[in-house]
């Protein structure tokens, strides 16, 4: 049988069950209590924020640490404009200023690579949280701001959306011709560039796609915490923990980031309400035993245990 | 018709000049060499060419179009396609991709998806590589990824080729098959410039080789003429 239509027809069946995942996720807030649309919430915000990072991150082994920054920026165009604009229009804003930042810091960085290019991605947080306060401490006189609050419902709505979008993006991209070049560009990038790829293009405008996401969740997440101040906004944690939750879910599937950002968000949740004390702690054991044990992730346990069922059809080719 | 010149191409690295002043020229539709001892300056030369670096001073020319400082993607799309001497497969992407990828982004001209994998696969046919298709470009022998690459540097549709010591590490009956390979190339109508050690095999293809010591052109001819050059032997064998 020929891949591509094996490929396809495996992948049809896979978007019929996302898909009913979908419209049961947007019943949820009918039927279920309210805490389930606020656990649901954080968990899509997870979910955006780890297949955004997949996105750039995962074909090129580029490690960005750059969430946090884009995530804030969308977090605080919220906090500035919300309210005096129709509340999809300040969503599309926030991605557009993620967007924006993204395609300038990657066209200065994207030269750079490995271990300097995470850094300076981590210092672009730094930079961003410093900025604002001295902004705000010397120019507004002011200490964080208030963002207009809109019901958890509408969060999860919005949440749901731009998942849904992010994901079919994601999809798209993976499967088309740039999908193998940025394949190839963290394979091999000088020989990318000589078989024809515009490599610094091609990075800065996925960079710049899976911020523009980062920055719509932030600008939706921000109606929740009501008050933010340049720290909370550019909070490091959201740089680490998309890395964290691709890494335990697996990035050679697409469904590897959305089941370690669902599980570890449920995980870190339920450790929170019963042990609070120590549940960093717990925390960080599970971590180390997974990046420890699982290789490729849950996506690469899941495989082995269907090849040990069905045996080699399904072999990783 | 020259498909390749070079007028005064030099490269310094710090005080050290890996080329100097070296003035080239490939003729279109032959097959030219390239050679020198170690450090002469001749993957530089390639690198030069091929815009992974930039000469400075000099120009190149690529159908009497000046291509100097263009980026390499678009050399590549121009039409100059180049392997590596220490091969630079995509490891981990299976062998069509590999030359899928060469199909999709050598031209300027998109393709859609089902003629790159047919002209991937019928490259890969040409190549003797069909049966390898679906493994991972890491899994190869060395003469399998070298041949990938210039399969990969084939989708491109270059017309000009740059090989980079495509038969160094390569066991004689390997060699045999590289030569006969190079030859099968240029009956597709492209040019090539080919570096080599392995003197049987580029005094046996070539039809002129240019010869590099210490960044500089010290000799050009037929092989004949190379092979009976005084300043060439006392270069390899010492004065």
């Amino acid at each position: 049988m020929d891949i591509t239509t094996l490929i396809s027809k495996k992948s049809l069946v896979w978007w019929a069950i996302i898909l009913i995942i979908f419209i049961l996720l947007a019943f949820v807030p009918l039927y279920a209590p309210g805490y389930a649309a606020i656990l649901l919430s954080s968990i899509l915000m997870y979910v955006i924020l780890t297949i955004s990072w997949v996105m750039f991150s995962g074909p090129t082994g580029y490690m960005s640490l750059a969430p946090a920054a884009f995530f804030g920026v969308g977090i605080y165009a919220s906090a500035i404009i919300g309210g005096k604009l129709p509340f999809p229009i300040v969503v599309g804003i926030g991605g557009l200023a993620s967007f924006c930042l993204a395609l300038l810091v990657g066209a200065l960085t994207l030269r750079l690579r490995g271990i300097y290019f995470a850094i300076f991605t981590f210092g672009l947080v730094m930079l961003m949280a410093h900025s604002l306060l001295f902004w705000e401490l010397h120019v507004t006189g002011t200490r964080g701001r208030f963002v207009i609050v809109m019901g958890y419902n509408t969060i999860y709505y919005y949440l749901l959306g731009i998942s849904m979008l992010l994901l079919l993006t994601s999809y798209l991209i993976r499967r088309s011709k740039y999908g193998l070049a940025l394949q190839s560009i963290g394979q091999e990038e000088d020989a990318a560039a000589h078989t024809g790829v515009n490599v610094t293009m091609l990075k800065v405008t996925i960079f710049a796609i899976s911020a523009f996401f980062m920055g719509a969740a932030g600008a939706v997440m921000a109606t929740k915490w009501t008050y933010i101040d340049p720290f909370i906004a550019f909070n490091p944690f959201y740089s680490f923990m998309p890395v964290v939750m691709a890494i335990f879910g697996g990035m050679g599937q697409l469904y590897g980031p959305i089941i370690g950002a669902a599980i570890l968000t449920y995980l870190e949740e339920f450790l929170i309400t019963k042990f609070a004390e120590v549940y960093m702690l717990i925390f960080g054991t599970i971590l180390v035993i997974a990046i420890l044990y699982l290789h490729d992730g849950l996506v690469g346990l899941i495989q082995k245990w269907r090849r040990r069922i069905w045996g080699e059809r399904y072999a990783n080719t | 018709m020259r498909i390749l010149e070079g007028e005064g191409v030099s490269k310094y690295f710090g005080g050290l000049a890996a080329v100097s002043n070296v003035d080239f020229h490939v003729d279109h539709g032959e097959i030219a060499g390239l050679i020198g001892p170690n450090g002469a300056g001749k993957t530089t030369l390639f690198n030069l060419i091929s815009a992974a670096l930039v000469p400075k001073p000099g120009a190149i020319k690529f159908k009497g179009e000046n291509i100097t400082g263009l980026k390499p993607h678009q050399i590549c799309r121009k039409g100059v396609a180049r392997t590596f001497q220490s091969v630079k497969t995509f490891a981990n992407m299976s062998v069509l991709d590999n030359v899928v990828l060469g199909s999709f982004f050598g031209m300027s001209t998109g393709m859609s998806s089902a003629d790159a994998v047919t002209e991937a696969t019928g490259l890969l046919e040409f190549m003797g590589l069909s049966a390898l298709r679906a493994t991972p470009a890491k899994d190869l022998t060395l003469a399998n990824q070298k041949r990938l690459e210039v399969a990969r540097a084939l989708a491109t549709k270059p017309e000009l080729l740059l090989l980079d010591e495509l038969m160094a590490g390569l066991n004689p009956t390997e060699v045999a098959q590289a030569t006969e390979l190079v030859t099968r190339i240029r009956h597709k109508g492209i040019t090539i410039f080919m570096i080599e050690h392995v003197m049987e095999a580029i005094m046996s293809v070539c039809d002129r080789i240019i010869v590099l010591h210490h960044g500089e052109k010290i000799a050009e001819g037929t092989p004949q003429q190379i092979a009976t050059s005084r300043k060439v032997v006392e270069v390899y064998l010492g004065e």
